[in-house]
């Protein structure tokens, strides 16, 4: 009965030491239950410190805050209404681009593709989301933002008559942009994640609809995506998460101005971007804490948004590793 | 004869026959279109992304040369300058920030990892939800603590601070994966010899999850790495070398996006040259992450 512990220690330090680590079972548990608690309190402590300093918007300006479109540091009058939006805007064109060309990336690359290619391509793919954002700002701002007003926007208004939301100027940046570099930063999350969730379907069912006759498209949308379908919808709710804080490429390329963007083309401001800019630059009190205030909301979204989607993706893939390469 | 014609079952066989005949070609063609269109979204999903990195090699590799590299930023217009302090500044808030969640972070995974209880379950989605809050949030975070009280100016702890909680949860969630992975037969054999958990954890769990620890700990230094959003208002950026941590520092990231919107083209080269340097640095992190995860595992199983 010796325990390895007790063993006389080796001379020198590496004995010492080894000595020091081969710490009793109640004090390993507890020193792990200390670090898990203290992840905690850090979690506490940065919410707190944060309502804390967004206190006096939030007790000056109550509701009018949330529904005022009145962003005026000068006057100061703060109101956070048209970045919420043009943070929903951005939001929404991003995932309306993103969602059916992922899924059907996913599908192909879950079942359309031979084997060998499935592998190199996914981990292309999972290796595209660690691109940096601001590697994408600048991109969008130097390369795409020319394009798209000089062959997209004239071609769009062109279309439809350069009426209502392809009305006004064409300038490259703006809403439009922003949607669709924010289209082609999710992307990845959203291939990836959905990618996991389709091929955790269980191979039986795959196999009884083929038998049954089905084609290999019948499989995938009568059976595959159905039993997929919370996972699918984890993998949305997680690259609509990412959208909405977006910050640094939705900075770069969305023309960042106080008001609501009159059209597609329009320019407007996010909630992060607007974080971005004017940060650094607040020195009226209720500036700073109105930016504060305007995270705290950032914050909110984020955790409600990620609580969704956790769970949903949870869900499906209990015993499986869905999405660990871009996570 | 007659009786056979007449049988429900193979009347009904052979009408179930005539139909799918019928609709066998319709359907194939159906699902050789959808899977082409399927195949089509796979190629509009890897041409921007090709594009982007195509245009930042082209782009960023003129603007490389030896003083690139080598010397310090010069104003706007005057050519020559460099990123030698961006450089240096990028690695001392990583590496702080590294050593800071490498530990921390590994040390709750192995907390998740060995409990099965509810507060471990409400520390995992607690961070599964850190990790989908936005980078700029925790940057206010770390300016409210570090930035307005703490050191009370910009400095780059308070940046290797927000980039270290960002860190946090994607290296908890691989080393608790990677440590889930170690069989159990392992732990049990140590302690079956009387080893006490502390030593077993050390001696066994850790060495046999290390190929995934790695590739945890590389990822989320990559994550890191290349985070603006963090450095905006805690490290700001700066023109001149520094290595102190209580002072502002210069920034790869912050480099690329202050000079990238810029009007000069000496500036805007260089952000070119720096987001190849970027992402030269990123995708080796990633792909190193998981070839060394790849050959540890073989040398195992050998």
């Amino acid at each position: 009965m010796t325990d390895l512990a007790t063993l006389p220690p080796r001379p020198g330090t590496a004995g010492r030491l080894r000595r020091l680590l081969a710490v009793p079972d109640g004090a390993y548990r507890g020193a792990l239950g200390a670090v898990a608690a203290l992840f905690g309190i850090l979690l506490v402590v940065f919410v707190v410190s944060m309502v804390m300093q967004a206190r006096p918007t939030f007790a000056h300006f109550g509701l009018s805050f949330l529904t005022s479109t009145k962003w005026d540091p000068v006057h100061v009058h703060y109101g956070v209404l048209v970045f919420l939006v043009g943070t929903l805007e951005t939001t929404a064109i991003a995932m309306v681009i993103a969602v059916p060309i992922g899924l059907g990336c996913a599908l192909a690359l879950a079942f359309g593709i031979p084997q060998r290619l499935r592998v190199t391509l996914g981990t292309a793919v999972e290796l595209l989301a660690a691109v940096p954002s601001v590697v994408y700002g600048l991109w969008g701002l130097l390369v795409v933002a020319p394009w798209v007003r000089t062959i997209i926007e004239p071609a769009l208004a062109k279309i439809t008559g350069g009426h209502g939301p392809f009305g006004g100027s064409q300038l490259g940046v703006g809403l439009l942009l922003a949607g669709v570099i924010l289209a082609i930063m999710v992307l990845p999350t959203m291939v990836a994640i959905s990618r996991d969730v389709l091929m955790a379907v269980p191979e039986v069912e795959i196999e009884g609809a083929f038998a049954l006759g089905a084609t290999r498209w019948q499989v995938m949308r009568r059976v595959v995506v159905p039993s997929a379908r919370s996972g699918i919808l984890g993998a949305t709710t997680l690259a609509t998460g990412r959208a909405l804080g977006e910050t640094i490429a939705v900075t770069m390329v969305i023309g960042n101005t106080d008001h609501l963007a009159h059209s597609l083309f329009g320019t407007t401001q996010t909630m992060a971007s607007l974080i971005a800019n004017e940060f650094t630059e607040a020195t009226e009190p209720f500036h700073l804490s109105s930016l504060i205030a305007v995270g705290v909301l950032l914050l909110v979204v984020a955790v409600v948004v990620n609580l969704a989607a956790r769970l949903l993706v949870r869900s499906v893939g209990r015993q499986r590793a869905i999405g660990i390469g871009v996570l | 004869m007659t009786i056979m014609a007449v049988d429900p079952v193979l009347a009904r066989r052979a009408e179930i026959q005539r139909i799918a005949q019928a609709t066998d070609h319709r359907r194939e063609l159906l699902s050789k279109l959808a899977l082409l269109a399927c195949r089509a979204c796979l190629v509009i999903v890897l041409i921007p992304l090709v594009a982007l990195l195509a245009y930042v090699v082209i782009r960023g590799a003129s603007a490389w040369s030896w003083a690139f590299f080598s010397h310090l930023p010069t104003p706007a217009g005057i050519p020559g300058g460099g990123i030698w302090n961006a450089i240096v500044g990028s690695f001392i808030i990583d590496a702080m920030a590294a050593a800071g969640a490498i530990p921390f972070g590994i040390a709750a995974g192995l907390f998740l990892a060995e409990s099965s209880g509810r507060i471990a379950g409400v520390v995992r989605l607690a961070a599964d939800v850190l990790s989908g809050v936005p980078s700029i949030v925790v940057a206010i975070f770390a300016y409210a603590i570090l930035v307005s009280h703490g050191i009370g100016h910009f400095s780059a702890i308070a940046a290797s601070f927000a980039i270290g909680v960002l860190m946090l949860p994607v290296i908890m969630r691989a080393s608790e994966t990677a440590i889930r992975g170690v069989p159990g037969v392992l732990s049990e054999a140590g302690l079956a010899l009387g080893a006490r958990k502390a030593t077993i954890a050390r001696r066994v769990i850790l060495p046999a999850a290390l190929p995934g620890l790695i590739t945890g700990v590389l990822l989320a230094v990559a994550r890191g790495a290349g985070e603006t959003a963090p450095l905006l208002f805690t490290a700001i950026g700066s023109q001149y070398f520094s290595i102190s941590p209580t002072k502002p520092i210069a920034a790869i990231p912050l480099v690329i996006y202050q000079n990238g919107i810029q009007a000069y083209p000496d500036l805007v080269k260089i952000a070119w040259g720096s987001a190849l340097f970027l992402v030269v640095v990123i995708l080796f992190l990633s792909v190193g992450s998981r070839l060394v995860a790849a050959r540890l595992r073989r040398v195992r199983s050998d």
